[in-house]
């Protein structure tokens, strides 16, 4: 039986233990590994194509994380007041955007964003004041990445933020009316506080998951070119002791926001438990 | 808002057939009150009574379905919370945790515009902490303090804000026996040193006679009698009120013989028993549904060989338990024809009679003033 266990995670996580010695490769080539150097790593951040793929990946994850966090926590606090069968629906529809798979919704929003997008540009030539040549162009790019991540994301802080406001004692948002409290400065003293460590982990799981994902950006991104596009477009070319260097950063940048986002959760537990 | 009339300027809380149902249930069916200035009341029922609906609607956490609730004469109807003169002890404190005592009972302060000054509010925190004894305690975390230093903590940030009525939501159910004897008439002599109004909802009968000057009882929603402590165990308007109120012995009959003060009840075996009706029911119906009341402290226990004189009712009994609370002692006996009765023993009668044991052959009995005749409900 112990066997059996060790072998699985040999098998789950060998790979990736594989990955970041490799990237620690002092060769020229991916296939022969000679120990132990950092060079790769250097001739990673002169790569103008991957800083700008990162650059990409950072713009989308921190606007996703941004926007997801502030809407969720809007969606959440309002889901607290709907009752009956409405709360099912809203909570089920919620766990939908969770569940279905990252191809459904990258396919889903590249047709619904084309067809808009055939909609209104025309109807932009139109109208605009500037005549028809000036008009913008409406089109896939960082905006409906970022519409695509949201959409996904907000639902999973929805989740997060809902589990922590059920946690919370209401009778503190009620002593802060009670002592002449608006209900916006209840919300900033009072609610915010108490759930903000769910907020917080909510906000570092978005930007994990947008940053990590590849399936949404391949249909949505448009001309534009995400770490995951950029690597998956590389291995195309051959794979290179660069690719693990790469792999090796994104597994420590998620690593690294997965742990905060697990921290942040349990000390919110903790200080539950403590009043 | 309406201008306030005259004779409502010494009443601080007053309701006008108010109602709140949800749906079917009525939580609070069509009640009327009125608190005056400076006083203490309650509200006492069993749980689901009513009492905390009525409480919250005091507070603005609940709207009436129907009727006007006045804070100072003005209707609040409407009014959300937090622009209400009104501030509340809730059942479990609901001290924020992520402040400490200091910001704590500043908050109500901090809410206020203008703001008051840093010094103002340092200062009338210190004085509302050595209020509620608690000094030098601005800087703890809520959650080291005790449950009876949390609940001072919780009358502190009300009370700083000076409030017109103060709400106190079951204050004392969370803490042990001895801490709630002492908080008790902790509260009552702070309310007669503060001199607002205090409001509490209470199921526990012995701590809303001994803190409050009315109280209103009530029962599915309606108000089954308010009055004073006295008045309310003296004079009890109905059985429900008499049982609710300290212990009863009960005796079931129907009414035989009725008069201006008085009725003769038929007991089932046919024997008749005379009682006086409270100040506060009317009068019976003959053949009515009804009961003999008489509270165990006005039975007399005396041995068999010399029952005591000038009783309206002596019963040979034989005693079935004794219990021995200290300041007096409980008998629980099985008289002839009245099933079992609860008799107290004040220790100058135990010391008198020598006391009995289970088993002893004993007469009880009660002078007719004794005997309430009170309708069921």
């Amino acid at each position: 039986m112990r066997l059996y266990a060790a072998a699985i995670y040999l098998f789950l996580y060998g790979p990736i233990a594989l990955i970041v010695v490799f990237s620690f490769n002092a060769g020229r080539h991916a296939a022969s590994f000679e120990c132990c150097g950092t060079s790769w790593y250097g001739r990673t951040f002169n790569n103008q194509f991957l800083l700008e793929a990162l650059y990409t990946s950072l713009l989308v994850a921190g606007t996703t994380a941004i926007l997801a966090t502030i809407m969720g926590t809007m969606a959440a606090l309002a889901l607290q007041r709907v009752r009956g069968p409405l709360r099912v629906v809203y909570d089920a529809m919620t766990y939908i955007a969770i569940i279905i798979p990252g191809i459904v919704i990258g396919i889903a929003t590249l047709v619904a964003l084309v067809t808009a997008f055939d909609a209104i540009n025309p109807l932009l030539a139109a109208l605009w004041p500037g005549g028809a040549k000036a008009a913008p162009q409406l089109g896939l790019g960082y905006a409906s990445v970022i519409a695509a991540h949201t959409l996904f994301t907000m639902a999973l802080v929805i989740v997060i933020v809902r589990a922590r406001i059920q946690g919370m004692d209401r009778s503190l948002i009620e002593a802060s009316a009670d002592l002449y409290a608006t209900p916006w400065r209840t919300f900033r003293q009072v609610t915010l506080p108490q759930i903000f460590p769910a907020v917080m982990a909510g906000f570092l799981l978005s930007f994990t998951f947008s940053f990590d994902d590849f399936i949404i950006a391949f249909f949505v991104a448009g001309s534009k070119t995400t770490l995951p596009i950029y690597i998956f477009s590389s291995i195309r070319r051959g794979i290179t002791p660069e690719t693990n260097v790469i792999a090796t950063l994104v597994l420590g940048v998620s690593l690294t926001l997965l742990i905060s986002a697990q921290l942040l959760m349990r000390r919110r537990a903790g200080a539950a438990g403590s009043n | 808002m309406p201008a306030r009339s005259d004779h409502s300027r010494d009443i601080d809380i007053e309701f006008r057939g108010v109602s709140r149902h949800y749906g079917e249930i009525r939580a609070v069916d069509g009640i009327d009150l009125s608190v005056p200035k400076g006083t203490f009341f309650s509200f006492l029922g069993p749980s689901g009574c009513g009492k905390t609906t009525s409480l919250r609607m005091i507070a603005g956490f609940e709207q009436p379905t129907a009727g006007d609730v006045l804070i100072e004469g003005s209707s609040v109807v409407g009014t959300p919370p937090h622009r209400r003169p009104v501030n509340m002890v809730f059942q479990h404190y609901a001290l924020f945790p992520h402040l400490n005592v200091f910001d704590n009972i500043a908050y109500g302060l901090r809410q206020r515009a203008p703001r008051p000054a840093r010094a103002e509010i340092t200062r009338r925190v210190g004085e509302t902490l050595d209020l509620v004894r608690l000094g030098g305690f601005e800087s703890r975390r809520v959650w080291e303090l005790s449950g009876g230093q949390q609940q001072r903590v919780a009358l502190a940030r009300a009370l700083i804000n000076k409030p017109t009525v103060l709400l106190l939501d079951e204050p004392m159910a969370a803490l042990d026996r001895k801490l709630r004897r002492d908080m008790q008439i902790e509260l009552q002599t702070l309310q007669r040193d503060v001199g607002i109004t205090f409001v509490l909802v209470t199921h526990d009968q012995e701590e809303a006679l001994s803190m409050s000057d009315s109280i209103c009882i009530m029962r599915h929603g309606r108000i089954v009698q308010a009055g004073g402590a006295r008045e309310l165990y003296d004079e009890p308007v109905n059985r429900y009120v008499a049982d609710f109120v300290g212990k009863s012995n009960f005796l079931d009959g129907t009414v035989a013989d009725t008069g201006a003060s008085g009725a003769v009840l038929r007991l089932a075996d046919g024997r008749t028993i005379a009682g006086r009706y409270t100040s506060t029911a009317t009068p019976l119906a003959r053949e009515a549904k009804a009961c003999i009341a008489v509270r165990p402290e006005l039975v007399s226990i005396t041995a068999a060989q010399k029952p005591a004189g000038g009783m309206a009712v002596n019963a040979p009994a034989r005693v079935k338990n004794r219990i021995y609370l200290g300041e007096q002692t409980e008998y629980l006996v099985a008289a002839e024809g009245l099933g079992d009765i609860l008799a107290m023993a004040s220790k100058t009668s135990e010391l008198a009679s020598g006391g009995f044991s289970p088993g002893d052959e004993v007469v009880i009995g009660w002078p007719e003033s004794a005997a309430l005749v009170l309708a069921e409900e």
